[in-house]
Order: C-alpha cells, then structure tokens, then sequence
C-alpha cells in the first residue's frame, strides 16, 4: 500500500491542527460574550460560561469537544445560539461548494488552454500577450475584479444579475471574480510545465516519427505538461472550496465564507474551530488525491 | 567558445543586474515602482487637498481639480489613493522583512541541522501550512492588540493607529514565512554536504560562522527572487485584510479600506466607477510591477539560462 503512510498520518496531523485552532482562539482576549445586547450581569455570564463549559480548564475544554466531535457532534454556534455549528455549516456549504467548483472549472477552462497557447507560440507577441494577461488576472484581486464586474456587466449593460445565488445566470459574475487568479496560476503553470515538456527528446521522437503537430501537443505533451496544474488543484480547490470571503461578501451570498471571519471576530469559538478543521480536512484530503492522481497519470512517479 | 563574452570579466553579482538591465519589463516595472514610492511619499504632502480634509463637492467626477474624483465625504480620491499607497507599501515591504528573518532562520537551522531537529521544525511548518492562514492572521491579530491593550493600559488613542500597523507587520510576517523556510531549507540542504563547507569545517570555523559566512551568501539568490514575489503577496494579504475592516482602521486608509469604500457605494442609480478604479488600478500595476521585478530577477539569477 503506498498511499497507507500518508493516510495513518492524517489523523495525528488532524488532532494537532484541531489543537493548535482551539489553543490560539481560547487565548485570545475577549470573550463570545463580550457584546451582548443587554449588560449582563456577572451572575448571567457566569451561567453563560458554565453552560457551554467555558469554565473549565482549557485541556478539559479541549477533550470535551474533541470526545463530541468524535461522535459527529460539533457543538453549537455561541453567536447564533439557536442553531447548532453542523446546521449552519449545512445550510452554507451547499453554496460554496457550488460556487468554488463552478470557479474551479472556470479557472482551468480559462487558464490552460491560454497557457497551452503562450508555450506553443513561444517567444511570439501572442505568448507575450498571453503571459502578461495571466498576470493581469493574478494581479488584479478579486475585491477590485467583482465590483468592476457588477459595475459594467450588472448595472452598465444589465447582462447579469448582480447579487444573490440561485439562478445559473447569478452564479457567472462571483464564478469569474472567484476564478480570475486561479485561472492566471493555472495559465503560468501550463505554460512552464509545457515549454519545459516540448524541449524534451520525446517530443522530437514524436515528431520524427511523423505524428500529426495536434497529436504531439495534445496527447505527448500536454499529458505531461499538465503534472504542475494538477498539484496545484489541490491546495487551489480547498481555497475555492471554502469560499472566498470576500466573493461572497461581495455578491450577498449566504455560504460559509461569511462566517469564517464574523465567527472570529465574535469569538464564536466551536464555529470557528469547525471551519478550519473543515478547510483542513479538506486540503489534507485533496492533497492526497491529487498525489494518488499523480501516480496515476504520471507512472514515473513512484511512492513507497 | 570562439567569441569571448564581455560578461566574464563581471562578476556574477553585475551579471545579474546587467540581465535585468536587459529585461525590458523589468526595468519599466522598477521605474514605475520608484514613481509610486516617490508619488506615494510626495502626493501626500504636497497636494493641495488634505488626506482627511472634507471638500464642499460630495461624489464629484474626476476633473482638473480632483484627479481621481471626491469620494462620500468630499475627500480627494487621488490624494487617498497615495496616501493609502503609502501604509500598502509600509506594511508589505515591513512585513516582508518580518517574514524574512523568520523563514531564513528557520530554513537555515532545520536544513544545516538536519536530522530529527529538521524533521520536526518542517512537520510544525506542514501543520501551519494546512491552517487557513487567514484566519491565523485575524486571531493572532486580534490575540496580539488584546494583550498589547491589557499590558499597556495608559496607551493613548494616538498611538492605536501605529500598534495596528505592528499587528498587521506580526501577523502578515508569521503567516508567510512558511514558503520562505522550505526554500532556504531545501538550499542549505544541498549546499551543506559541498565541499567548502566541507573545508571550512575542517579548518575550525564555527557552525555560525560556517552559516552565514558560507551558506547564506549562496542562498540570497533564491531568497531575493522569492522576497519580490512575497512582498506582492503582502500587499495583496494587507488590502484583502483591511477590506474585510479588519486591516488599517479609518479615517486612515490604505488601498483595501479604499477599495471597501468604493464598493459599498455600489447601487444601481448612479455609478461611481472613479472610486473603485483609481485606488484598484494603483493596487493592481503595483501588483503587476512586482511580480515583472521578480521574474525578471529569477530568470537573471537562474545559472542554466547562458548569458548572451
């Protein structure tokens, strides 16, 4: 089993990423109930604290919630405390994963087949062209792309709706802002990893041996070129995945991007620490696939 | 080779920079980088409209006296817009050199030591790595300013602005070190079994003297071609912070609380494109110019591209 050591160790890495998230936010000043509306009194706090076993020593806080997390149990939110940590996070991720997968095709779409054509025309104005249009896209952060994109295309020519989430023609406008800088990662990726591919002796034996120019880029080359974009995909899909604060922020849309921030500002500790873990499961998890996905498509790659 | 190159009387360092000096992009990107610090520094000063000074016309369009427009309450876009370029630039070159320190030092220990010792410090640096360094950021800061208030009691407001600042420097430097220290690491790691350190160890030089007598010169390379990448990623980390409010705190502005600015007075009767466009176009070619340096700098620096 080549993959077993990586799987064994997740869980310990798990366990100390949970830790860390929980230590750091517990030390941090101020408290889930520092800005309630009415001025409690001592007496109320304290039964507040005792109540979510905010009392206890950190390490007993600590096995308590790592025992019920075990069963499935994340807790329930300190801010909205009608709802439980598990049904908001069901209520919003349906949306951000929606909305990091839509983004996520939008930004290989875009961005190989621009980095394939840069490192076929190498050296040209068009590779020129190319190459500096991924930069643009990595350069130019979201926050400034979404409220362009709203100006012009929702409010200027009325194309698109400009906020909310439901219909497809919503989802264009967040999927570009989202996936503008990642289609430029991938384009600059492809376009490396193909120029390097296209200089080796294959290629010029695929050449020789009288392939048609598509055949040689697209079934030689572009296999191997696209090895750097699929390591990428992973770090690059748990980033889209968990949504983008600000993409959401931006377009009122109700995922689970929203509450990675508010939740640590008020100091909604069980929120907060199941969206990390959330985000680390998932970068963890997607990072192992994408190695097993390297095995698979490049059978140089060994793991032992 | 029959025809001898001028370049090999250089020595490697005037190598470099003449390669720049031949990237067209580059050169244009550092010129236009010097303009934004110089304009950054003067606009500021010597513009006729204050950066907190209220005019008479509210939302008014770019025009001969307000460059960049007037924003909600009357205030120069373009002085702003420089102003905030200012504390942008401040805090990533402040907190690239933050991260610096600590990515070199931690990469050079863990791949000079070798072992266990660089086992342990890559794993820490593994597990930092698959935290979402956002939220990192938002509770270190937050963790720093309460302690920071509760230790120093008698701070006064004056002050609060500049202790945000340190926070935004702490907190962007302890999240972005991380790439630094694998590089340096991977680096000292091959460097340290070449044979002049090989040497000097055998001639009784210390491990510090071999570390940054030795090793470090060797490693600057790859670790200033890496410095003009993350200084952009800084920048882009400080505006993304302060859009969220969570960054530079008004009335002073950097380009994020700007562009924030901007956003929120999105509605569909009447469209003030100048806000969001001056400070996000300012944001974006200064992005763009650091990451044209930086490439120009790893292709000089790369030993296999021959010097022509």
């Amino acid at each position: 089993m080549p993959f077993f050591k990586r799987i064994v160790l997740l869980g310990p890495l798990l366990l100390v990423i949970s830790l860390l998230s929980f230590v750091l936010l517990r030390v941090a000043p101020g408290g889930p109930f520092d800005r309630e509306r009415a001025p409690a009194s001592e007496e109320i706090e304290r039964q507040l604290r005792a109540r979510y076993h905010l009392d206890e020593p950190i390490a007993q806080q600590y096995l308590r919630w790592l025992g019920d997390a075990m069963r499935g149990d994340l807790g329930r939110s300190l801010k909205y405390r009608n709802h439980s940590v598990a049904e908001i996070i069901r209520a919003g991720l349906p949306m951000s994963l929606t909305l990091g997968l839509v983004a996520f095709g939008f930004a290989l779409g875009c961005g190989v087949p621009l980095g394939f054509y840069g490192a076929v025309r190498r050296g040209a104005w068009s590779d020129w062209g190319g190459s500096l249009l991924a930069l643009v896209f990595i350069c130019v952060p979201s926050f400034v792309v979404g409220p362009l994109l709203i100006l012009v295309f929702g409010l200027k020519l009325g194309w698109f709706p400009v906020a909310l989430w439901g219909a497809p023609l919503q989802a264009v406008l967040p999927m570009v802002a989202l996936g503008l800088y990642f289609g430029g990662r991938v384009a600059r990726l492809t376009r490396e990893g193909m120029t390097q591919v296209l200089q080796s002796e294959f290629i010029r034996t695929a050449r020789a041996k009288g392939l048609g120019e598509f055949a040689v880029l697209t079934r030689h080359a572009l296999r191997l070129a696209i090895m750097p974009v699929v390591s990428y995909s992973g770090p690059m899909l748990a980033d889209l995945l968990t949504g983008s604060f600000v993409v959401e922020n931006l377009f009122q849309i109700p995922g689970v991007g929203v509450f990675m921030v508010n939740s640590s500002l008020s100091r909604d500790y069980p929120m907060v620490v199941a969206l990390v873990m959330l985000y680390a499961v998932l970068l963890v998890v997607l990072n192992l696939l994408v190695d097993i996905a390297y095995s698979v498509l490049d059978p140089r790659v060994k793991y032992g | 080779m029959a025809h001898e190159s001028p370049l090999q009387s250089l020595s490697p360092n005037e190598r470099v920079w003449l390669r720049v000096g031949r990237n067209p992009p580059a050169v244009v990107a550092a010129v236009f980088l010097l303009l934004v610090v110089i304009l950054a520094l003067l606009v500021p000063a010597l513009s006729p409209h204050g950066v907190e000074q209220g005019a008479e016309v509210q939302f008014s369009t770019p025009s001969a006296t307000h460059w960049f427009g007037t924003d909600v309450h009357g205030r120069d876009v373009f002085t702003r817009t420089f102003a905030g370029a200012r504390i942008s630039l401040v805090v990533g070159t402040v907190g690239t050199l933050v991260s610096l320190v600590i990515g070199v030092c931690w990469g050079m220990v863990a791949g000079y030591l070798g072992g266990w010792v660089d086992s342990l410090m890559m794993r820490f640096v593994d597990i930092v790595y698959s935290l979402p360094s956002l939220v990192f950021v938002i509770v270190l800061i937050t963790t720093l300013e309460g302690y920071v208030k509760s230790l120093l009691g008698f701070v006064t407001p004056s002050l609060a602005p500049a202790a945000r600042l340190l926070f935004l420097f702490v907190g962007l430097g302890a999240v972005s070190w991380l790439t630094m220290a694998r590089i340096v690491r991977g680096q000292v790691l091959s460097l340290r079994s070449q044979p002049f350190v090989l040497a000097s160890q055998s001639l009784g030089a210390s491990h510090g003297r071999i570390l940054f007598r030795h090793i470090l010169p060797n490693v600057l390379g790859v670790v200033l071609v890496y410095l003009t990448l993350t200084v952009p990623a800084i920048v882009l980390y400080e505006s993304f912070l302060s859009y969220l409010g969570l960054g530079i705190q008004p009335p002073q502005a950097s380009l994020g609380t700007l562009i924030a600015e901007g956003a929120a007075q999105i509605n569909p009767l009447r469209v003030r494109w100048w806000l969001i466009v001056g400070p996000g176009g300012l944001l974006s070619f200064t992005l763009l110019a650091l990451n044209f340096l930086g490439d120009g700098l790893r292709d000089a620096l790369d030993p296999r591209i021959d010097n022509r």
